[in-house]
């Protein structure tokens, strides 16, 4: 046995990605469940909007966070900010009692302001939209999506691609006249339109087994998990570049996987994470495409008020994409690369 | 218009994986780098196709349309039968309907693979499985075919039609450089280049190579110096750098004896 124990540690110490994980992995669960997972939002975005706005955004305790005041606007105006996110609730001033609009797609910040503005009594009317019964599966779906999509995207395109790897054939691969672009587009084509159609798959029956609305454009949808999965594509053509074999690929991709759960947004409120943590969320790129499916078909969110999600998504994207097409070509037969630099044009060495 | 490497030297880190190598192979002919685990055989192989970069020194090869290679590996899609396997190369190398179904059916008949079309490529014993390797990388009738250790681990049947194979390809005008730990069947190519921890020790035909050798072998019932001998069937050998017969009965030294008795030689300095 103590054969055995000494050479599990001798493996153990050349292994070091298992050795990080052992390391990083408690670390990074007792950060993320210390400072992330809290339901509770304890600030939220109010506007408020009609002819005594200023009166009622004076009087109304710091929990609500105002950051639009608008005598001009009415319901419509107030409707139109919870549609393009930019609050988590609204009042509408001018109709007695105070009409209170809150955004149900936000569902922990819903509840929160529920809680709250019961307290209120006969004082404030208060409207659900999106979400009226507050129904976590509405909002959990959306993010699902965008989950299997990573789930895809990540871990089964980078095994994909290192057991091309582990058989030797990507080095066949590397010598066939086949360019370094169209073996990387030819391995992740398949895995893009298999993530397609799932996504098709998981948000029908997400809307026919819990009644999920879809109540925005989906051409808005489709070209967001099409930047979505190039993102996440991407990763799983960088975890290959890195990943020797199949279970190294699987060890990073789960690496990769459990932040975006935990800190997308998906389970927690990004708004009632500790700052020091949340910033993580906001490097995620799940995290912005549940901004867009949830956006779209919670709230019929249109691509306009969705620019700062989709921007963010198209330039990781292009920074992920490209940075891991480039190192996989840097594997891809560096010795036929480095000499057609040296080589003369017209001539083949 | 010959292929291979000139002065060819690779570096992985601070090992020095081949040093100064030459090598060329002309069309029609087999040439057969030979010599044990770690000597640089792959290396100098994935040098000529361009798998490895070279440190200095020339690789001269057609280009990647006009190689065919086989790897170290199974050299096929598990996942893929045969046929699929067979096509997809073949259409990788531009071979489209009749011309590719043709190629096709012509390669699956002289690997005498047509039996096994529709078995996934996972499926196949070893020996069949390299021969599909094999066949996938001279779909396309390539000018140059670089093969790794075709026959590792093949039995002996599996082992002769690879090699008629090879032969059949040199013969319509291919230039075949390809590795192997077989000695026996080295003996076959028209040339030879013994490599050892990535030095040419000696090259030429057959007999240049078994005349090669400085010093004598001997047969031997106690070794004098056994880190200089090696068994043989029932008996050893010896390799004696000086030819002093007296340590034991000389013998004809075959195409492995000369390589052994290189690689001692060559690792105590003598070459």
């Amino acid at each position: 046995m103590k054969a055995m124990i000494l050479k599990e540690f001798r493996e153990l110490r050349r292994d070091r990605r298992t050795v990080a994980m052992l390391v990083v992995m408690p670390l990074l669960l007792l950060v993320i469940f210390g400072y992330a997972a809290n339901f509770y939002v304890s600030s939220v975005k109010a506007a408020v909007v009609g002819p005594q706005a200023a009166q009622l955004a004076e009087q109304l305790p710091p929990y609500f966070d105002v950051t639009e005041v608008a005598p001009g606007s009415d319901e419509a105006g107030a409707e139109q900010l919870l549609q393009d996110n930019q609050v988590d609730v609204a009042f509408v001033t001018g109709t007695d009692p105070v009409l209170a609009l809150v955004d149900g797609s936000n569902l922990f910040a819903a509840q929160s302001i529920v809680a709250s503005l019961n307290k209120l009594g006969d004082q404030v009317s208060v409207q659900i939209l999106y979400n009226p019964e507050l129904t976590t599966s509405w909002v959990m779906v959306p993010a699902i999506i965008g989950l299997i999509l990573t789930f895809i995207g990540t871990i089964i395109t980078s095994i994909g691609l290192v057991r091309e790897r582990e058989a030797g054939t990507l080095e066949q691969l590397a010598v066939m006249p086949i360019r370094p672009s169209a073996v990387i587009l030819g391995k992740i084509t398949p895995y893009f339109i298999l993530a397609s159609i799932d996504m098709v798959i998981i948000t029908v029956l997400g809307m026919l087994l819990f009644d999920v609305p879809f109540n925005g454009s989906p051409w808005v949808f489709a070209l967001g998990a099409a930047i979505f999965l190039f993102v996440v594509l991407g990763l799983g053509v960088f975890i290959s570049t890195v990943s020797q074999t199949t279970g190294q690929a699987i060890q990073l991709a789960f690496l990769m996987l459990l932040p975006q759960i935990l800190l997308s947004g998906m389970i927690f409120p990004l708004d009632a994470m500790a700052a020091g943590v949340r910033w993580i969320g906001y490097l995620l790129p799940l995290t912005y495409f549940t901004m867009i499916s949830q956006g779209v078909m919670l709230r019929g969110a249109s691509f306009e008020s969705l620019a700062l999600p989709f921007a963010v998504l198209s330039v990781m994207a292009v920074v992920v994409f490209l940075g891991a097409t480039l190192r996989f070509r840097r594997d891809l037969a560096p010795g036929r690369r480095a000499a057609r630099r040296r080589a003369p044009a017209g001539t083949e060495a | 218009m010959s292929y291979g490497a000139r002065d060819v030297t690779v570096r992985f880190g601070s090992m020095t994986a081949l040093d100064s190598v030459t090598v060329e192979v002309e069309p029609g002919a087999v040439v057969a780098v030979v010599g044990g685990d770690g000597a640089g055989k792959s290396t100098l192989l994935r040098a000529v196709v361009g798998e490895v970069r070279v440190d200095s020194g020339t690789i001269s090869a057609p280009g990647p349309s006009s190689i065919g290679y086989l790897p170290a590996g199974a050299g096929s899609w598990g996942g893929l039968t045969v046929t699929q396997n067979l096509d997809f190369a073949g259409g990788v190398y531009g071979l489209v309907g009749e011309r590719l179904a043709d190629r096709r059916e012509a390669l699956l008949h002289r690997a005498a693979l047509e039996d096994a079309r529709d078995r996934p490529a996972s499926q196949l014993s070893g020996g069949m499985r390299r021969k599909l390797g094999f066949t996938m990388a001279a779909a396309h009738e390539p000018p140059l075919l670089v093969l790794d250790e075709p026959s590792t681990g093949v039995d002996p049947v599996s082992r002769m039609e690879l090699w008629r194979l090879v032969t059949e390809a040199a013969a319509s005008g291919a230039a075949v450089l390809l590795s192997t730990t077989y000695l026996d069947e080295a003996e076959r190519a028209a040339h030879l280049v013994v490599l050892d921890q990535g030095r040419v020790l000696v090259e030429g035909d057959v007999d240049a190579v078994l005349a090669s050798l400085p010093g004598t072998v001997v047969e031997v019932g106690t070794p004098t110096r056994l880190e200089r001998s090696w068994r043989r069937g029932r008996v050893r050998h010896e390799y004696v750098p000086d030819g002093d017969a007296t340590a034991g009965a000389t013998v004809r030294p075959d195409l492995e004896d000369v390589v052994i008795a290189l690689s001692i030689a060559g690792r105590e300095g003598a070459l």
